[in-house]
């Protein structure tokens, strides 16, 4: 079974993520690191060709930097690495970056595609299914757990209160939720391997989409900064449950 | 003559609250206000929807929709767009709202916006990035309908009593979007009030350091009396809690009149779904966590101390 994996290279998730003056996210010359939400799917796939064969390639939409984020997949596991990196993909909007990654997929034959939920960055939580959907797969989203039954998966996906149990025919596409399994770190091995595997750079030409595919349609118009929370007092020691007793009677809860 | 359209998600064949929510957003926009409800219960919520403002409502009850992970809802919302052209169809941003739309998307080639707080206009929605810090305008460009999820309890519902016309759509899905089939359900009983509708809440993390550890909030909410429990994704993650008690960007957005945030350090993903509590307490034993900076009442101290003495003050001074 082979398996394609997004992964999304973001600005560091500890750091302080800013706005430039054309209020985009700055995604360059940051330091960033593969988001640490794909990294789940990426273990889930490792495992799926770990005990059914096949191959794992990684694919990522974003700037130069993005590299690193193809390099830390390839260093954990996958065998191969796509990378789609173009000027004008510069603030593409979901639907755009939907068709560069359906495309970017569809040039290698995989019988499932895993996704994040939501990227730590951008949070549209929506640029999977309309994957799917280009590829023409099912798909099941916010998945945390998964077993291949002949030719069709069995998902668990993540509910409300508990989970439900799905039967989905493949090719598919999934969402796997943060939390689903733990990520293993890359080895010094994989590290020095990484280098040698097949990494494929690409533009938007090379997928063949055509010029008004890649146009967005969204414009940030105006960016205003919330006032900061006035924040309160902090106590410690031995006045405190007190003062949560109080501020709760205040409140009219006790 | 403009249209604005709703998405009104049914689970386990009741009506989701953020119908009423998004019919109040879409009056605003639009003189012609229709809601789309598909799966068990959805005729017998039309009566609810034209009391929260739909004129028309889309209908089919076929067990088709609860058996399956949306594909069948996009295939027939997307029928419905080509046919009657809305100007906007706005959707809860949910999981299952995401799935729907997400699709829809592919087929209708239209603008998406995810995690809007306000859609003031129908070309234009508004979101709060950096956990609130900043609020961003943002316009919707290209072919209608411009598709926008909007976050839970962004605005009060605000009821008109009408009543809708209910138009039944068929369910004649074909096999290629039928998708996955649900096989099993595996459901743990909800106990306690509901984290959207208590007043006070009860809030722990990972600082509780594993499932038991949550038997102390439950000890206190009930010593408040009504007091409901949520969790960070962090404990929800791990295992300690189920989903349904996150609360956060992913989760539940909250708006209790005090919230109570117990070994939660206060990531922004969190501090969204809490920040419109009207008063904040948190405990945690790192001085230097963001939430305690930005609590009305932030305590420094080993929650496995505070939360049992509160708990016992709580219960002296009830007299019980
Ligand atoms: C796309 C995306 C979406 C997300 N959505 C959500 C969401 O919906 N909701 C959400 O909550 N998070 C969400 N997160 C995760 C979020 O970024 C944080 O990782 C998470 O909120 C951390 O949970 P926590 O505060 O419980 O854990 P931590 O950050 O690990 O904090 C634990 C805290 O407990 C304190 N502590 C430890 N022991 C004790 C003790 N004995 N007594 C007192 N204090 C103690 C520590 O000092 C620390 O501050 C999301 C992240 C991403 C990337
Ligand atoms: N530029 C990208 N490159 C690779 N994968 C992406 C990209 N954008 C989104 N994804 C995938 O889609 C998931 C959800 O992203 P989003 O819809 O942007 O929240 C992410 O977790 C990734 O797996």
């Amino acid at each position: 079974m082979n398996v394609v994996v997004c992964t999304k290279h973001v600005p560091n998730p500890q750091g302080t993520p800013t706005l430039g003056p054309d209020h985009l996210l700055v995604r360059s010359g940051v330091e960033g690191a593969l988001d640490p939400g794909d990294e789940y799917g990426l273990e889930l796939a490792l495992q799926l060709v770990e005990r059914h064969g096949g191959e794992v390639t990684a694919v990522s939409m974003g700037p130069d930097d993005a590299l690193a984020a193809v390099q830390r997949a390839l260093a954990m596991g996958a065998h191969r690495g796509v990378l789609v990196t173009d000027d004008v993909l510069r603030g593409a909007d979901a639907l755009v970056t939907a068709r560069v990654l359906a495309a970017a997929i569809q040039r290698q034959p995989a019988e499932l595609v895993i996704a994040g939920v939501e990227s730590t960055d951008g949070y549209t939580g929506t640029v999977p299914v309309t994957v799917a959907a280009l590829l023409g797969h099912p798909s099941v989203t916010a998945v945390r757990a998964l077993e291949l039954e002949g030719d069709a998966l069995r998902v668990e996906r993540q509910t409300e209160s508990g989970y439900d149990v799905y039967a989905c025919p493949t090719p598919a596409l999934i969402t796997v939720t943060a939390g689903a399994t733990e990520p293993r770190y890359p080895s010094l091995k994989g590290i020095m391997q990484a280098k040698q595997k097949p990494l494929d750079r690409l533009t938007a030409a090379d997928l063949g989409l055509a010029p008004e595919d890649l146009r967005s349609s969204q414009t940030v118009v105006e960016v205003v900064d919330a006032p900061p929370p006035p924040g309160g007092e902090i106590v410690e020691g031995d006045t405190a449950v007190g003062r949560i007793a109080d501020l709760l009677a205040d409140a009219g809860a006790i | 003559m403009t249209t604005a359209w709703v998405y009104a998600e049914l689970a386990g064949g009741v009506l989701d609250g953020s119908a009423a929510e998004l019919l109040t957003t879409a009056r605003t926009l639009a003189d012609e206000v229709a809601a789309i409800a598909l799966g068990p219960g959805a005729t017998a919520a039309a009566a609810d929807l034209g009391a929260a403002g739909a004129a028309t409502v889309y209908a089919s009850d076929d067990e088709v929709f609860a058996s399956h992970s949306g594909g069948p809802q996009a295939f027939v919302l997307g029928g419905l767009i080509e046919e009657h052209r809305p100007s906007i169809v706005l959707f809860p941003g949910s999981y299952e709202g995401r799935d729907v739309a997400g699709r829809v998307q592919a087929r209708t080639g239209s603008t998406l916006m995810a995690n809007a707080i306000a859609v003031p206009a129908i070309d234009r929605a508004r979101t709060e990035i950096f956990g609130g810090m900043t609020v961003v305008d943002v316009q919707l460009q290209g072919p209608e309908p411009h598709l926008v999820l909007v976050r839970p309890r962004s605005v009060t519902a605000e009821p008109t009593g009408g009543t809708a016309t209910i138009v039944a759509v068929p369910a004649e899905i074909p096999e290629a979007d039928l998708g996955a089939r649900l096989v099993e359900r595996h459901e743990e009983a909800a106990t306690g009030p509901k984290l959207e509708e208590a007043r006070v809440i009860v809030s722990g993390g990972r600082g509780l350091g594993g499932p038991d550890a949550f038997a102390m909030l439950d000890a206190l909410a009930s010593a408040i009396g009504g007091a409901a429990v949520g969790a960070s994704r962090a404990a929800v993650d791990a295992g300690w809690v189920p989903y349904s008690y996150q609360i956060g960007q992913t989760g539940k957005t909250v708006k209790p009149d005090v919230y109570i945030a117990a070994g939660i350090s206060g990531a922004l993903q969190h501090v969204v779904g809490m920040k419109g509590a009207k008063r904040i307490v948190a405990i945690n034993k790192d001085p230097e966590a963001p939430i305690l900076k930005m609590a009305d009442l932030g305590v420094v101290g080993d929650v496995f101390e505070v939360i049992p003495a509160l708990t016992e003050e709580i219960r002296r001074r009830s007299g019980s």
